[in-house]
């Protein structure tokens, strides 16, 4: 039996290897917990890829199984979520290829166009603007909004912005360079603030800011 | 600093990742500069609205027969395509 000592005290080993560790040695239920505390953000990754919600279900099923099957390779100095991710990616595209057959689907497509990269709408928005809408008017928007963006920026503001994860996990996960994922957050960021201001600027006449008022307390912001 | 100059670092800025010298360069222009000043604003809002309102959640019926969908098929090992 070996002990191993660091001389820098304890290794702190990331709750995700133990768990990996745990499946290794045939515990499934530590699988399960893995799968439980991603299954929402893989889903959504998914979703922005394939944009289909069935194609997203499967797609979330097969990342899953993929990576309990290959979990030998995972290495434990990588991250299992950015793993997981990367999977998950390689499975939408593969979806995505089959459903448009002959059109090649990359996250690393050439993205190297100008739009979008310098503010053209600078009008400023209404003081706390979602709330000139319900829940499901502003769901409807914020995912139509989305779906103008390119694939690849879809997801690079989804795993930076949304879920938080740091520039290099980003670029781990979508086997992108760091410059590469910089880029397309800006650009990402720049294009929903331009088209987000479509419905949440000041707007000039009381006619039209009655027109989108909130079905919710009447509340209506005027410029 | 000019305004190209300024949005070269916007997402520095929104993340926090500048020295503090570079910071007040960065809001000195902001204080100068209405547009700039816009445009940090609504994106760091639209960064907010996006997190704050979860695109694609799963209804929780959904999530869990998917997810004991999944851990039938592992359980079963590698009988996959």
């Amino acid at each position: 039996m070996t002990t191993i000592q660091s001389l820098e005290g304890e290794i702190e080993i990331h709750p995700d290897v133990a768990l990996v560790e745990q499946v290794r040695a045939g515990d499934i239920a530590a699988y399960d917990t893995l799968v439980r505390k991603y299954e929402r953000q893989i889903f959504r990754i998914a979703q922005h890829i394939t944009q289909n919600r069935e194609d997203a279900e499967d797609v979330m099923q097969d990342a899953f199984l993929k990576a309990y099957e290959k979990l030998d390779q995972f290495q434990g100095n990588s991250k299992f979520y950015t793993w997981l991710v990367r999977i998950t990616v390689n499975e939408s595209l593969m979806r995505l290829r089959k459903r448009r057959t002959g059109k090649l689907v990359s996250i690393d497509e050439d993205l190297e166009t100008e739009e979008g990269a310098v503010p053209r709408d600078i009008a400023d928005w209404a003081p706390d603007p979602e709330q000139n809408y319900t829940q499901t008017e502003l769901g409807q928007i914020l995912e139509k909004t989305i779906k103008g963006l390119p694939p690849g920026f879809r997801v690079v503001f989804e795993l930076r912005d949304v879920q938080g994860l740091s520039t290099e996990d980003t670029a781990e996960a979508l086997g992108l360079s760091i410059p590469a994922v910089k880029s397309r957050l800006l650009r990402a960021r720049l294009q929903l603030r331009e088209r987000l201001s479509r419905y949440f600027k000041q707007k000039k006449s009381a006619s039209e800011a009655g027109r989108k008022k909130s079905s919710k307390a009447g509340k209506v912001t005027e410029a | 600093m000019t305004c190209t100059e300024f949005l070269a670092k916007l997402d520095d800025m929104i993340d926090g990742n500048v020295a503090a010298k570079l910071r007040e360069e960065l809001e000195q222009h902001l204080k100068a500069c209405s547009h700039c000043e816009v445009v940090y604003n609504t994106t760091r809002k639209t960064i907010q609205i996006y997190r704050s309102n979860e695109l694609y959640e799963l209804p929780s019926s959904l999530r869990d027969r998917l997810h004991t969908a999944i851990m039938a098929r592992c359980k079963k090992g590698c009988g996959c395509s």
